[in-house]
């Protein structure tokens, strides 16, 4: 190939950035720019619109702009069942994430390490893990449903707990198997060679070096119960999470306080994404 | 992992043997039981439960239900639903291909010119996902409304007649669907473009391929596991999706997920809700048993 090939690379390379360039630095990239804006407008407009006064009666976002205002963000919490619905949705996924996080870590570690004749009905526990990620949202969460009118279940806080943790291990162990497969097994030998028991072993060299993997489950889970409203609106009942609030409410009319949790939402969001984006770059 | 017994340990030889096979075999069965069980009593389960009230039939005057394994609810209710049906399959598919081309660029851009800033561009296609599901469909409602910004602003250059409208519209379902499902087709497209070998791009070039030829012949074939994964993980969604169906097609144009949604929640006609449910997961499944014939099962979950 060496010697051959030298002039064809260079004719190659040569090619290479006489026309992608132009493609590569006006076109393409003029483009991405236009769609980045397309999915950035309605974010933009709602932030915009969590500053818009309200002149009418009704305290409800309106379309005309009727000038800058800070009073939403001040009357913050003036909407009890908002408010109420807002807390519950943090706590709901919160609690979600912890169990979700935990059992689906213990799940992919089961799945890296352990194959069929130790490790019977492995195959089948993937296949199932793939349905969850690829069934429908309505299917489960309507057979959630039907799964509590069956056996007389109250639906509320416990049941959105239950459907919230079935939706997330799925993710969760994906997301960490990706990690784990590049793990080095040498390290829990030399762990157990210095007389480290399993439990010592794994806290102070398994779990360390899964992190990174194990808190993108977390994330993952957390952003999916926070944002679900199909799975939570079949099995809700009395305690309303926030997706389903808004939803209800803005068949009336959305208040603006709904645009103020929106845009905290987001800005929080962000500047974790772009926190973890820092770090994973100081790391590399 | 394998640990002496401490020798005090009470018991036989062969009791002691015994708990040593037993602790080496248990591991990967103690780590999968939770999740497993929790996957096993609240997915699979519930899906069986629907699957066997479908296969029932009730007596309308007891109401008592009796296991007769009637398969043929099922054909019934997609013929009672197939506008809806329809309706839902063709929304949905023209939005996961406006998805598929308006994401193949921007895919394109950031697996081979990203260079540094690739995660940062990766983060500008899941922005969407930073803002709720229902707060992102109230706000395109917003936009796309009779007195909204854009509307306005048409009507005002006279660019759009002043009885126009997009809200209670097909056009506004699939515009709803196309931006909420966007980075579900937009990262797989990327996953797949970034793991082309970019050797194998410059050995076409080496054997004088041109930029049109290395693309035709040797990227989108590389691509396309790609494509089919972001075509499903798109599709699916979409299909059941009944959201922005409610929100932005007002009662025109009913999605079928809207139809499952009413049946449980407003008629409480579980059976009915139940049998378009497994209707709506043989459909999915389909889809996902075409796609690990054509391509092999285990490439898709690479792209999730």
């Amino acid at each position: 190939m060496s010697t051959l090939s030298s002039s064809g690379t260079s004719l190659a390379t040569e090619k290479e950035q006489r026309r992608p360039r132009h493609l590569g630095r006006f076109l393409l990239p003029t483009y991405s720019w236009l769609v980045i804006a397309y999915l950035v407008f309605p974010i933009a407009v709602m932030i915009v619109y969590s500053f818009n006064r309200v002149i009418s009666g009704l305290q409800l976002v309106s379309f005309a702009w009727n000038g800058f205002t800070f009073q939403w963000y001040r009357q913050w919490s003036n909407i009890p069942g908002l408010t109420s619905a807002f807390w519950l949705t943090l706590r709901l996924a919160i609690v979600s994430t912890i169990i979700a996080t935990i059992i689906g870590t213990l799940l992919a570690i089961a799945l890296v390490r352990y194959r069929p004749p130790k490790f019977r009905g492995k195959g089948a526990i993937e296949q199932i893990l793939f349905l969850n990620i690829a069934a429908p949202e309505i299917v489960m969460g309507a057979s959630l449903l039907g799964l509590f009118v069956t056996f007389n279940v109250a639906r509320g806080f416990l049941t959105l707990v239950l459907a919230h943790v079935m939706f997330s291990i799925a993710y969760v162990t994906v997301t960490v198997r990706a990690r784990l497969s590049g793990f080095d097994l040498s390290l829990e030998e030399a762990s157990y060679d210095l007389g480290a028991n399993p439990f010592s072993t794994f806290r102070l060299v398994t779990l360390p070096l899964i992190m990174p993997g194990v808190l993108a489950g977390a994330l993952m889970a957390f952003a999916l119960s926070i944002d679900d409203f199909v799975t939570s609106n079949f099995v809700s009942g009395s305690s309303v999470p926030f997706p389903v609030w808004v939803y209800g409410a803005s068949r009336v009319g959305t208040p603006p306080q709904v645009f103020v949790f929106g845009t905290v939402i987001f800005t929080v969001g962000i500047v974790f994404a772009i926190l973890s984006l820092g770090l994973s770059r100081k790391k590399d | 992992m394998d640990q002496p017994l401490p020798t005090d340990h009470p018991g036989s030889v062969d009791h002691k043997r015994r708990l040593t096979a037993l602790r080496k075999r248990l591991p990967p069965y103690l780590l999968s039981l939770p999740a497993g069980l929790w996957l096993l009593l609240l997915f699979i389960v519930p899906l069986l439960i629907m699957l066997s009230i479908t296969l029932k039939t009730c007596s309308p005057a007891s109401g008592v239900c009796v296991m007769t394994w009637n398969w043929g609810e099922l054909p019934h209710v997609v013929n009672l639903y197939h506008p809806q049906f329809i309706t839902s399959l063709v929304f949905a598919a023209i939005a996961t291909v406006i998805d598929l081309v308006i994401s193949f660029p921007i895919a394109y851009w950031i697996a081979f010119y990203g260079g540094r800033k690739k995660n940062f561009f990766l983060i500008m296609l899941l922005v969407p996902f930073f803002v709720s599901f229902i707060i992102r469909t109230l706000v395109w409602e917003f936009i796309l409304s009779n007195n909204g910004i854009v509307l306005t602003f048409l009507k005002h250059n006279h660019l759009a007649p002043s009885n126009f409208h997009v809200l209670g519209t097909g056009l506004a379902v699939i515009a709803g669907l196309a931006y909420n499902y966007l980075p579900f087709t937009a990262l797989p497209l990327y996953v797949a473009l970034e793991r082309i070998d970019r050797r194998v791009l410059n050995a076409a070039y080496d054997l004088y391929a041109n930029r049109r030829a290395a693309f035709m012949r040797v990227i989108l074939p590389l691509t396309i596991p790609g494509i089919f994964a972001a075509f499903l993980l798109t599709f699916i969604p979409a299909f059941g999706d009944y959201v922005n169906q409610e929100i932005l097609g007002g009662t025109s144009n009913t999605m079928i997920g809207t139809v499952i949604q009413n049946l449980f929640l407003i008629d409480s006609d579980y059976a009915g809700g139940a049998s378009l449910s497994v209707v709506l997961l043989i459909i999915s499944l389909l889809g996902i048993w075409l796609y690990a014939r054509l391509l092999g099962s285990r490439t898709i979950e690479e792209y999730l």
